[in-house]
């Protein structure tokens, strides 16, 4: 169990909570953890949620982004407050971590609410004076909808830190980045070539990954060099 | 409806086997081809977790909840190594 | 016990007549949608509804002729084993009683077999008079294909597992023969009220 201290608004849609790490062995950049949450007669939900907080950061954070219909992400975003206590399993999974000794160039693509794991891996980053070159490509449905975009773009300030928006539903008239969905093109002017063998991580959810994952093998990258986390459906 | 990936089903895995597994990798019986836990489609609404092939769709591993135990079946499953 | 989540409850709502839910069940007003696999989507000119295995001799529609069948609409409620209860769903469907009009066999039990390799053990008894349909049809209009269209098979009586989705036949058999789930754990048998949710239940 974890005390919530804060929830913190992103977008209309997404917040991020700010948790006590009590007894918290610490994680790794990507790693993510299992809410489960339990109803006073018994009943229960469990749902996966990254962990957008550093391992150098202070607090433990999850970014929640509000499923119309769902049954978790209302509680989450509506009804938990400072001061309750959250049931966490973890930190889990090896797979998708990034951690300086793994090396790059590092190409972050992320969808939607998928940006959550690469907050963990760019403070991570930073925090760590990592001179490794990352490149982030963030594809949300609108600026309104583009989670951490203020914290992005201080990060992008840093050198070797370079971070790209696309938007794909509305932009606003004076937009200069990417319009529409990801796509070869927006890949091959970001990415690195297949020939300096970047680390690939995309982050979003299926569908997305899998275009993305699809488009860059295509485009010549080893498969073995790219690395997908899948999440339930939300927008892009 | 769409599949998630192997990242969903992690921490009962980790539960399982006592330390991460996604980067491990597993041989579908089937097709023979071979992916790390996390690259496996995982059908995750369902009264189970329906693990699948990436390559076949065949069921590699289906874990259930039977009495607050949760366990796992790997017939598809040819063999495993540990995560390099 | 684990401790409680101050707040939550769920997507349940409470039930006018408790009488209707099953022991460890709640009411739910959506409609889930779980699946063990990716949503099949078989032409209907290459669809067809077959009786085989345990029987004098197989017999087989095709999507016309099974359309042309008679059917009827009921309403009825289903019972998952993931405890969600859904109240007065509405089916149109081809009765098993009519299908099974004219097979001619001694087994008494049966294989439902769908579209994506999913299967599902039922004895004889759990699909006759009046209990089994072939549904193409949810609330009035076109079952959809994430919920089992162009057709499912619809037991209301046992847990919703054994109404199999993307139908696509039934092989009768000698023996009972575990299905997809049943194999995994869960019942052979899979009636809600008497709470047979896994085997050994």
């Amino acid at each position: 169990m974890v005390g919530v201290l804060e929830l913190v608004e992103e977008t209309p849609q997404a917040k991020s909570i700010v948790l006590e790490p009590r007894d918290w062995p610490g994680h790794r950049a990507g790693q993510h953890v299992d809410v489960r949450l339990t109803a006073p007669d018994g009943y229960q939900a469990q749902r996966s949620y990254s962990i957008a907080s550093a391992p150098e950061d202070d607090h433990l954070v999850l970014t929640v982004q509000r499923l119309a219909d769902g049954e978790v992400s209302p509680y989450l975003l509506d009804v938990l407050g400072p001061g309750d206590e959250l049931e966490l399993r973890g930190p889990i999974g090896g797979y998708f971590v990034w951690e300086e000794s793994l090396g790059g160039p590092l190409l972050l693509i992320a969808g939607g609410s998928g940006i959550a794991p690469f907050r963990s891996v760019l403070r991570h980053g930073v925090a760590a004076h990592s001179s490794i070159p990352v490149r982030l490509v963030y594809s949300a449905r609108s600026l309104a909808e583009v989670i951490y975009r203020e914290e992005l773009m201080r990060l992008a300030d840093h050198d070797g830190v370079d971070v790209r928006f696309t938007l794909t539903r509305e932009w606003p008239e004076d937009w200069t980045g990417h319009r529409g969905r990801i796509d070869r093109e927006l890949l091959q002017d970001v990415s690195w070539p297949p020939s300096e063998q970047p680390r690939i991580y995309i982050c979003g959810p299926s569908a997305f990954v899998e275009a993305a994952a699809n488009t860059l093998v295509g485009s010549g990258h080893d498969p073995s060099r790219i690395r997908t986390e899948r999440f339930g459906p939300t927008g892009t | 409806m769409e599949a998630l990936d192997g990242n969903a089903i992690a921490g009962d895995l980790q539960e399982l086997f006592g330390h991460d597994m996604t980067a491990a990798r597993g041989s579908c019986r089937n097709c023979g081809d071979s992916h790390m836990i996390a690259e496996l489609r995982v059908y995750l609404r369902a009264p189970g977790a329906v693990v699948r092939c990436p390559s076949c769709g065949n069921v590699v591993m289906v874990l259930v909840t039977i009495r607050g135990e949760t366990r796992i079946d790997m017939r598809g499953i040819g063999g495993m190594e540990p995560a390099h | 016990m684990t401790p409680v989540s101050r707040g939550f409850f769920g997507r349940r709502r409470p039930v006018a007549d408790p009488s209707r839910v099953p022991p460890g069940q709640y009411v739910t007003a959506d409609f889930p949608v779980l699946s063990a696999g990716p949503t099949p989507h078989t032409p209907l000119d290459e669809w067809s509804f077959t009786i085989q295995g345990e029987v004098a001799e197989p017999v087989s529609w095709p999507w016309d002729e099974f359309r042309a069948l008679p059917s009827e609409t009921v309403t009825v409620d289903i019972h998952c084993v993931t405890k969600w209860t859904k109240l007065d769903t509405t089916w149109t469907g081809v009765s098993i009683d009519t299908l099974l009009e004219g097979v001619d066999t001694s087994a008494e039990y049966l294989t439902a077999w769908s579209d994506g390799g999913y299967t599902t053990n039922l004895a004889l008894e759990d699909v006759t008079d009046g209990k089994a349909w072939v549904a193409h049809e949810f609330g009035g209009e076109l079952l959809e294909p994430e919920h089992g269209g162009p057709a499912r098979l619809l037991v209301p009586h046992l847990y919703f597992w054994k109404s199999a989705k993307w139908v696509r036949g039934l092989t009768f058999t000698a023996d009972d023969e575990p299905g997809f789930w049943e194999t995994y754990g869960y019942h052979n048998h899979g009636d809600p009220w008497l709470e047979q949710r896994y085997q050994g239940d």
